[in-house]
């Protein structure tokens, strides 16, 4: 309908492999950003704190992941751990007077040099071994970070982060805050919109498909997987630090712990692997919609007088959570970044839909 | 002396691990899916028994084959609705399903049971046992026993026409396929097998620590287990899961007292790890990983 390739006629190669050639995307993309800027002086400053700025450092932070297990497809069921790393390094180095963007710098990189070394798991197994590899990997950080009182941050292991200053500006208000999330996800955005025109973006999917079959025709399968690993690893780290700045204000150790893990894996199917859009609708989808059920289902127990225990109400959204997982993978495997597409396609044509086959 | 007796204990704790390692294999075995759900099902066992026991006021000895008769229904019913569907989809998928239906599991028996830890008698008195200078925890003692008697009737069990089936099965599906062996059936009877013994995990566990979430965390050392004996052998899981138990008891012993307690999760990721990246097959293994 909007999204109508009549007309469009690219006469060079960079028009015709820009990143959004139909023009109704780029104004949907335009206005979006347009919201995205002007969203603290729509939204109240609750919504912003509490519900778009974590939005948005968890986009990030599923992007990374989906990096390394959608464009990669290497499992990784430590990436909370991986986020952790960055988080205590970069409290640590601004605490030790670091100025702040270095300090992020240094956590991303902290957690690159870690992160690697789970990707010399992936470089001896793959599938399942590695995803267990992975996840023993998550529990062995888990301990280092809560039994060490220097990285934890003394017996309440709780480390408060002090406010960010930003090129010499420090920050604490809530849109300032959120701009700086925002920041970092359109960054990461970008990148991973990017990568796949790019020849290492091409390597890791052929890496992906069939490893050996990318070794026939020259990608070193090796230096591949270390590479998504390291660049995921990066971005987890500073998405980790980004969290803890912009959201958390303090790190404690089950902040990063293996059901976060297993959370931002499931934005990542949710959303749909090797999806960039996915991923925004995926972290959407796992962070807000159990505090939504939450709220529909007290409401609904009040409008019709049934008493729900405060317990039974908190454990029906992880039930409602863990449904969803289950579902997306019956019902639609590739997520809702597949969902978005078919609309997408159907749109494209409409209303002349038999012009698709 | 101290070092034997933790020895003891410990193998004994691991081979109540080998049950729930047990179940992952008998799945893995017939259909190759690594059941990450084995934690929340052993926790669904007890809260299944507790509830047949206190909810429905039936002495024990009735409460704990109905239960096993429930969630051998479960079983079936997962592996019909959750994962027969996803045969011969990319392993991501499969996994994620086992993680949902974990997910899934846990919050539903949380909501319907409620978190609160409750005990399950199932009349072990907590006096230990004394063999010679060694104190045993006589919990352990019947939860060993157990282990070894259902490893006993599994391997006369795949001695019968029903269990031949499943070997074959196990050997290769499409040969059976071929041959008018029902895998379908056999991959659903390994889920109730695994379901049983993961109620039979359930009780026993349940009854030393309490019913309550912390069953499901079983599934880490349950897969270690399972990893360690090789994802495909049964006896491979009862001696790892000795093997395992008294590396786990005598490490902690050693280092809880310098390094803080605790360590007892990290011993077990460490050997998990170690196994992954020194003989990923573990020790009876035969399925071919591949690895670059």
């Amino acid at each position: 309908m909007f999204f109508r390739r009549a007309g469009i006629r690219h006469t060079d190669y960079a028009a015709d492999r820009g990143l959004f050639p139909i023009p109704a995307d780029r104004w949907a993309i335009g206005a979006l950003l347009l919201l995205g800027l002007l969203a603290p002086l729509v939204f109240s400053s609750l919504t912003i704190s509490s519900y778009l700025t974590p939005w948005l450092v968890w986009v990030s932070a599923a992007l990374g992941l989906n990096l390394i297990l959608g464009w990669a497809g290497q499992f990784h069921f430590g990436y909370a751990a991986v986020m952790g790393i960055g988080a205590y390094t970069t409290v640590h180095a601004y605490k030790a007077g670091v100025p702040w963007e270095i300090a992020v710098v240094l956590g991303g990189l902290m957690a690159t040099v870690i992160g690697v070394g789970f990707a010399f798991a992936a470089l001896r197994v793959k599938g399942l071994y590695l995803a267990l590899s992975t996840l023993a990997l998550q529990f062995v950080m888990d301990w280092v970070i809560s039994h060490v009182p220097a990285i934890s941050g003394g017996v309440s292991a709780t480390l408060q982060a002090p406010a960010m200053a930003l090129l010499g500006q420090t920050i604490e208000s809530d849109s300032g805050l959120y701009y700086v999330a925002l920041g970092w996800a359109l960054l990461v955005t970008l990148f991973m919109l990017n990568l796949r025109r790019t020849a290492l973006g091409r390597a890791l999917v052929a890496v992906r498909e069939k490893d050996y079959a990318a070794a026939v025709i020259g990608v070193q399968a090796f230096r591949y997987k270390l590479v998504a690993f390291a660049t995921s690893s990066f971005i987890g780290g500073v998405s980790g630090a980004m969290l803890i700045f912009c959201f958390y204000h303090a790190v404690t150790p089950e902040q990063f712990a293996v059901n976060v893990s297993i959370e931002l894996l499931a934005m990542v199917i949710v959303g749909g692997l090797a999806s960039t859009i996915g991923s925004w609708f995926g972290a959407a989808f796992i962070l807000l919609l159990p505090g939504q059920i939450h709220t529909l289902i007290a409401w609904g127990a009040k409008l019709l007088g049934v008493d729900i225990g405060i317990e039974t109400l908190s454990h029906l959204p992880y039930a409602v959570y863990g449904a969803l997982i289950i579902i997306f993978l019956l019902v639609e495997p590739m997520g809702l970044g597949k969902l978005y597409g078919n609309v997408r396609t159907y749109l494209m044509v409409w209303p002349f839909g038999y012009a698709r086959k | 002396m101290y070092l034997l007796e933790l020895g003891i204990n410990g193998a004994m704790s691991g081979l109540m691990y080998s049950l729930v390692a047990m179940g992952i294999v008998l799945i893995y075995k017939s259909s190759s899916v690594p059941n990450l759900a084995q934690g929340a099902l052993t926790m669904v066992g007890a809260y299944v028994v507790l509830a047949f026991a206190n909810g429905a006021g039936l002495p024990m000895w009735a409460a704990i084959p109905l239960a096993m008769l429930t969630m051998m229904g479960m079983g079936m019913g997962i592996e019909r609705v959750a994962l027969r569907r996803l045969a011969g989809r990319p392993i991501v998928m499969i996994l994620m399903m086992t993680l949902g239906l974990d997910i899934f599991l846990r919050a539903v028996t949380l909501v319907i049971g409620g978190g609160t830890a409750r005990p399950l008698d199932i009349g072990i008195s907590n006096d230990p046992l004394f063999l010679g200078p060694l104190l045993l925890n006589r919990a352990y003692a019947v939860g060993a026993v157990v282990a070894l008697g259902l490893f006993t009737v599994f391997v006369f069990f795949f001695r019968t026409r029903r269990g031949v089936v499943l070997r074959a099965i196990a050997d290769d599906y499409m040969a059976s396929w071929s041959v008018g062996i029902s895998v379908e059936r056999g991959v659903a009877l390994s889920w109730a097998l695994s379901s049983l013994v993961a109620t039979t995990a359930g009780v026993l566990w349940g009854s030393i620590q309490g019913v309550d979430q912390s069953l499901s965390l079983l599934l880490l050392k349950g897969i270690t287990v399972a990893v360690l004996g090789g994802m495909d052998s049964l006896g491979g899981a009862i001696l790892a899961g000795i093997a395992l138990g008294v590396i786990e008891a005598v490490a902690a012993g050693i280092l809880d007292p310098m390094l803080g307690g605790g360590t007892r999760e990290l011993v077990v990721a460490l050997v998990l790890i170690l196994t992954i990246m020194i003989r990923p097959h573990g020790l009876f293994g035969r399925h071919h990983i591949e690895r670059l």
